[in-house]
C-alpha cells in the first residue's frame, strides 16, 4: 500500500505493440518487457497493461484490468484516452478484463489506478493517434505534422480534406510503430479540453435502472445458494455440528462440515449449508448447533490493561533525532496527552459473496467482487489443489471495497462449497457474518509529549504509538514509518513502539494507518498550537516551514491546500458566533495531499457538522465529478467512522449489524466544498488521501465550539452527540 | 410454502414460497429480479427499498405472501429507460459511487418526490434518513432531489 513518488515519472520503458484483428479492429497495446512479469500466457515477455481497441464502426474500446468499486476509474481511464486519441469520449467504453496474467498487477489499492494507468493511457490514446495521422498524410502525400486529430477523424486544414479514424485502421496497422519516448504526451491541465471537466459516470444508466452487474448479481443455471458459519471466537475449530438435522430443513440441498486451515487469511472452519434459495440457507442456520473448540479469549479490557501497562515502559524507540529529553527541559511550554481511537470494520454495503462452477474438466470458474484476484486464485490453488490455470475468475463491480477485499475468504469458501457440491453456487454472507469477520483497522494508543520553545514553536516531539502485534511483529494495517511527519519537521524527534498482542484478524482500512493516527496527530497539534497562544493555521505553516534532515511530505504543496481550504472557509475573516467553531488538519498520504477545514455548531454537546471546505493536490483532476465524489465520501466516512467501534469480549467481536454499528445517515451530513490546485504534477490517486485529515478538522473544531477536547473515539466516549 | 401471485413492476407472477420468505429473496431468488439489494436483512440500512402502493418498504423483513394484492414497483421498473426524474438527475449530478445502495436511494427519492414536489433539506433529510450509504453521496442525493424536482415540475409534474 506504499507509494514513492517515483511511482510518478513517466515510465518510458514502455513499448507497443499493434495489430489489426480479423474483425477489422485497430489493437494498440501498452506493456513493459520486463522479466519479473513473463508469466504470459502467449510465452512472450510481453507483459500489456492496457488495450485500445478502435473498431470499424468507429467505437473505441479500452480493456480495464481492474474493477470498478466505487473509485471513478471506469470514467475517468476512457476519459483519458479520449483527450489523447482526440475522440469524442462517449465513444469510448470500458471493457472489464477477467484476472489475466498478462495484465500484471491487477488490483484496488493504494489509490494505485490513477497514477498507474496515467502513462499507459495517453500513451495508448497518443500512440494510436500519431497512427492514424501518419496513415492519412501518407495518403494524401502531406506532411504528417499538418494533420490533426479531430473529434475521430483526421484533418489536413490546409487542403480542406477530412478521414474518419475507422476508414484508416488497415493503413495504419501496416505503419510502423512510434516509439514511445517520440510520442508528446497531454501533460498539463492548460493542454486538456474533457480531462478536468464533470462527467458522469458510465455505468450510471444501468446502476439507475437496477442492472445486474455485482459479484451478488449473478445468475447461473441450476445454481445453488450457500451460508457459511464460522467460528464467533477467532481461531475456533469445529469438534461437530448438527449437519443431520440441517440437511432435513426445507430447500436445504447440503450441509457439511469444512476442516478448513489454520490460515486466518484462508480458509476458516466452518459449516456450510446449502440450499435452493438463500433464505432457505438462512432460515435453516437458525436451526444450526455446533460444538466449537476455542483457545483464544482476546477482550478490548484486556487490551485496555496491556496498554496501560506498556505505557510506562520505554518501548522499541523507531527513530531518535536530536535530543528530545534535553529539548524538554529546555522547552518553556511542555504539552502531554493520550490519544485512542478502537478498532473499525469495513462495512462494505454488498456483504462478502462469490459465486462459484466446479466444471467436470476440473476448470473452477468464479465470479468475485474481489480487490486483488490473483491472491483469491492464490489462495484457492494451495487450498483445494487446484492449478492456478484451471482457475478463471471473472470480475464483478464491487459493492464498495474499503480495503476489505484485498482479502479473498469468501472466495476460498465459495470455491470449496462448490466443489463439495458439484453444482453452480453462490455463497451470500450475512451482515452479521460481514461485521463480526473482518480484518479491522487496528486500534491504538498515542502517548505525546511536546516541547514549545520562546518562539512558541514545536521544538521536540516525544511520541510513545502502542498498538497491536503478534510474536512480536505488527499486525497488518498496525504500523507507522518512522519517517512519518512529525519526524523531519522538529529537531528533536523520538517514536517509541510497544505492541498489544492480539488475536483478532486485522488489516488494511481506507488509507491504512493514515486514516487512524492523522487525527491523533492533527488534534495533537491543536493543543500545541493552543499552548503556545498561536492561530492554528499560522502554527502549521510555520510546522511546514522547515524541515530537519529530509523533508516527511512535500512542504510546499502541503502548505498549498491548507491555504486554499483556510482560504475558502475564511479562516480568521469572519465570525463565527456563540457555540460555532471551525477547526483544520494537513495530510498527505498515497500521493495525494489534502488539507480540511470543518465549520461546526454546537447545543451543548449535540454537534452539527455543517461544512467542510477542502484543499486538493493531487496534481491535474481528471474527472471533476468524480474527484469530488472522492472528497465528499471521505469526509462523510470520516464523520462516519469517528462515531464507530468494534470491540472484542471472549474472543469475538462484540457487533453483529447496523443497528449496534451505525453508519452516518443522511441527515448528519455535512456541506463539502472541494478546491483543487490543479498543478502540473502527475496525477495520483483520490480513493484515500482526502480522509486522513477530515477527523481532526471535524473533531478540532468541536474543540473550537465547545471547548471539549477530543482525545478518544468514537466520539461517545467524550459525550459528543453528531 | 405456497403459492402467491405479486403484482411486480406491472405484470403478475405467481411463485412458490416459504411463508416466513421476506419478499427481497423472492425478488432476487425466485424472480431472479436482482436489483433490490441485501445488505442487512434486519430492514434498518434501506438498501433493499422497494415501493409497495407507492410508499417506501423495507423488502427484507416484509414476507412476501403480505405484498399480495399491492403494486410492487423495484428498480427495474421505476422507468426501464431511465427516464423518471430522478433516474435523469442521479445521472446528472453522478450520484453513485459503488451504486450498490443507489436503487434503494432512487425509490425513496422518487417516493418523496411524488408527495412532495418542492422537497426542502429538512423533507429531504426525514425521507432520505432511512437509507444508508456507505460511500458518503448523501451530500449529492440532495443536489439530485432538488434536480429532480425540476426536473419533474418541467415534465408536467409526472413523477
Amino acid at each position: 500500500m506504499k507509494i514513492s513518488t517515483t511511482d510518478l515519472r513517466i515510465d518510458r520503458r514502455a513499448f507497443l505493440k499493434v495489430s489489426l484483428l480479423t474483425s477489422g479492429a485497430l489493437v494498440v497495446g501498452v506493456g513493459y518487457g520486463s522479466s519479473s512479469r513473463a508469466k504470459s500466457l502467449d510465452n512472450s515477455a510481453w507483459a500489456p497493461n492496457l488495450y485500445v481497441r478502435i473498431e470499424p464502426d468507429g467505437k473505441v474500446t479500452i480493456v480495464s484490468k481492474n474493477p470498478e468499486a466505487g473509485q471513478g476509474v471506469k470514467t475517468a481511464f476512457p476519459m483519458v484516452v479520449a483527450e489523447c486519441l482526440n475522440v469524442d469520449w462517449k465513444d469510448v467504453s470500458v471493457e472489464q478484463a477477467p484476472l489475466d496474467d498478462r495484465y500484471g498487477r491487477q488490483v484496488i489499492g493504494g489509490s494505485r489506478g490513477t497514477p498507474d494507468g496515467w502513462d499507459d493511457l495517453r500513451i495508448a490514446g497518443t500512440a494510436a493517434c500519431e497512427l492514424l495521422k501518419s496513415a492519412a498524410a501518407l495518403q494524401w502525400g502531406v506532411p504528417v505534422s499538418e494533420c490533426e486529430g479531430v473529434r475521430g477523424s483526421v484533418i489536413h486544414e490546409v487542403s480542406g480534406r477530412t478521414v474518419a479514424y475507422e476508414n484508416l485502421l488497415e493503413a495504419a496497422a501496416l505503419l510502423p510503430v512510434p516509439e514511445v519516448s517520440e510520442l508528446k504526451l497531454k501533460n498539463r491541465p492548460s493542454e486538456f479540453s474533457l480531462l478536468g471537466t464533470f462527467v458522469p459516470g458510465v455505468d450510471n444508466p444501468e446502476i439507475v435502472t437496477g442492472a445486474p452487474m455485482f459479484g451478488c448479481d449473478t445468475r447461473l443455471d441450476g445454481m445453488l445458494y450457500a451460508v457459511y458459519e464460522k467460528c464467533p471466537v477467532f481461531g475456533g475449530k469445529v469438534r461437530n455440528a448438527n449437519v443431520d438435522r440441517i440437511r432435513s430443513q426445507p430447500g436445504v440441498t447440503h450441509a457439511f462440515v469444512v476442516p478448513g486451515t489454520d490460515d486466518q487469511n484462508g480458509l476458516l472452519p466452518g459449516v456450510a449449508i446449502v440450499a435452493d434459495t438463500w433464505w432457505a440457507a438462512h432460515s435453516a442456520r437458525k436451526q444450526l448447533r455446533v460444538d466449537w473448540e476455542t483457545s483464544h479469549t482476546d477482550s478490548s479490557e484486556d487490551y485496555e490493561r496491556q496498554a496501560q501497562a506498556l505505557a510506562s515502559e520505554a518501548g522499541d524507540t523507531l527513530r531518535a533525532d536530536g535530543d528530545v529529553d534535553r529539548a524538554l527541559d529546555e522547552s518553556r511550554r511542555i504539552v502531554e496527552a493520550t490519544y485512542y481511537y478502537p478498532f473499525v470494520s469495513h462495512a462494505n454495503m454488498e456483504p462478502q459473496n462469490c459465486t462459484a462452477r466446479l466444471f467436470e474438466s476440473g476448470r473452477l470458474e468464479l465470479w468475485a467482487p474481489s480487490q486483488n484476484p490473483r491472491s483469491g486464485r492464490e489462495l484457492i490453488s494451495r487450498t483445494l489443489g487446484i492449478p492456478e490455470k484451471q482457475i478463471h475468475v471473472n470480475l464483478t463491480r464491487i459493492g464498495g471495497g474499503f480495503g476489505r477485499r484485498l482479502r479473498n475468504d469468501f472466495m476460498v469458501e465459495c470455491a470449496w462449497i462448490a466443489r463439495e457440491v458439484g453444482r453452480p453456487v453462490q455463497l451470500q454472507w450475512s451482515r452479521e457474518d460481514d461485521i463480526r469477520h473482518d480484518f479491522y483497522r487496528p486500534a491504538a494508543w498515542h502517548h505525546f509529549t511536546a516541547g514549545i520553545d520562546g518562539d512558541g514553536r514545536m521544538v521536540a516531539f516525544d511520541h510513545h504509538f502502542i498498538t497491536f502485534g503478534r510474536n512480536g511483529n505488527t499486525v497488518s494495517g498496525a504500523g507507522l514509518s518512522p519517517n512519518h511527519y512529525p519526524a523531519g519537521l522538529v529537531p528533536n524527534f523520538r517514536l517509541r513502539q510497544s505492541l498489544v498482542n492480539t488475536n483478532v484478524p486485522t488489516g488494511p482500512w481506507r488509507s491504512p494507518g493514515h486514516s487512524a493516527y492523522c487525527w491523533a496527530y492533527q488534534s495533537f497539534f491543536d493543543e500545541v498550537a493552543y499552548a503556545a497562544e498561536r492561530d492554528q493555521l499560522v502554527f502549521r505553516l510555520d510546522l511546514l516551514s522547515r524541515s530537519f534532515g529530509k523533508p516527511p511530505l512535500d512542504l510546499e504543496r502541503t502548505r498549498g491546500t491548507l491555504k486554499l481550504a483556510a482560504r475558502k472557509a475564511g479562516w480568521g475573516q469572519r465570525e463565527l458566533g456563540p457555540d460555532r467553531g471551525m477547526g483544520m488538519a494537513f495530510h498527505f498520504d498515497h500521493g495525494g495531499f489534502v488539507s480540511h477545514v470543518a465549520e461546526v455548531a454546537a447545543d451543548g454537546a449535540n454537534v452539527s457538522v455543517e461544512k467542510v471546505y477542502s484543499g486538493v493536490d493531487v496534481g491535474p483532476v481528471l474527472n471533476l465529478s468524480g474527484a469530488r465524489n472522492q472528497v465528499e465520501g471521505a469526509v462523510v466516512d470520516a464523520l462516519s467512522t469517528a462515531q464507530l467501534e468494534i470491540t472484542f469480549a471472549n474472543g469475538a467481536a462484540q457487533q453483529n449489524n447496523f443497528d449496534d454499528y451505525e453508519l452516518l445517515r443522511v441527515n448528519q451530513a455535512p456541506e463539502i466544498q472541494s478546491h483543487f490546485i490543479q498543478s502540473d504534477n502527475s496525477p495520483s490517486g483520490l480513493g484515500e488521501p482526502p480522509i486522513a485529515a477530515a477527523t481532526p478538522a471535524i473533531s478540532n473544531a468541536i474543540f473550537a465550539a465547545t471547548g471539549e477536547r477530543i482525545r478518544e473515539l468514537p466520539f461517545s466516549r467524550s459525550g459528543i452527540v453528531v | 410454502m405456497g403459492v402467491v401471485t405479486l403484482n411486480i413492476n406491472g405484470a403478475d407472477h405467481s411463485i412458490d414460497v416459504p411463508s416466513d420468505m421476506p419478499l427481497l429473496w423472492a425478488l432476487r431468488d425466485i424472480l431472479n429480479l436482482t436489483g433490490t439489494k441485501y445488505s442487512c436483512g434486519i430492514g434498518t440500512c434501506g438498501t433493499c427499498t422497494v415501493l409497495v402502493n407507492g410508499v417506501p418498504m423495507r423488502s427484507c423483513v416484509m414476507p412476501a405472501m403480505g405484498a399480495t394484492g399491492a403494486e410492487i414497483t423495484t428498480i427495474e421498473g421505476l422507468d426501464p429507460t431511465g427516464n423518471h426524474p430522478v433516474q435523469r438527475a442521479w445521472n446528472d449530478e453522478d450520484v453513485p459511487q459503488c451504486g450498490y445502495c443507489q436503487g434503494g436511494q432512487i425509490l425513496a427519492a422518487s417516493a418523496l418526490i411524488a408527495r412532495n414536489p418542492n422537497p426542502g433539506d429538512d423533507d429531504i433529510d426525514n425521507a432520505m434518513s432511512g437509507v444508508l450509504c456507505r460511500c458518503g453521496t448523501y451530500p449529492r442525493i440532495r443536489k439530485a432531489i432538488k434536480r429532480a424536482a425540476k426536473y419533474a415540475s418541467n415534465d408536467g409534474g409526472e413523477s
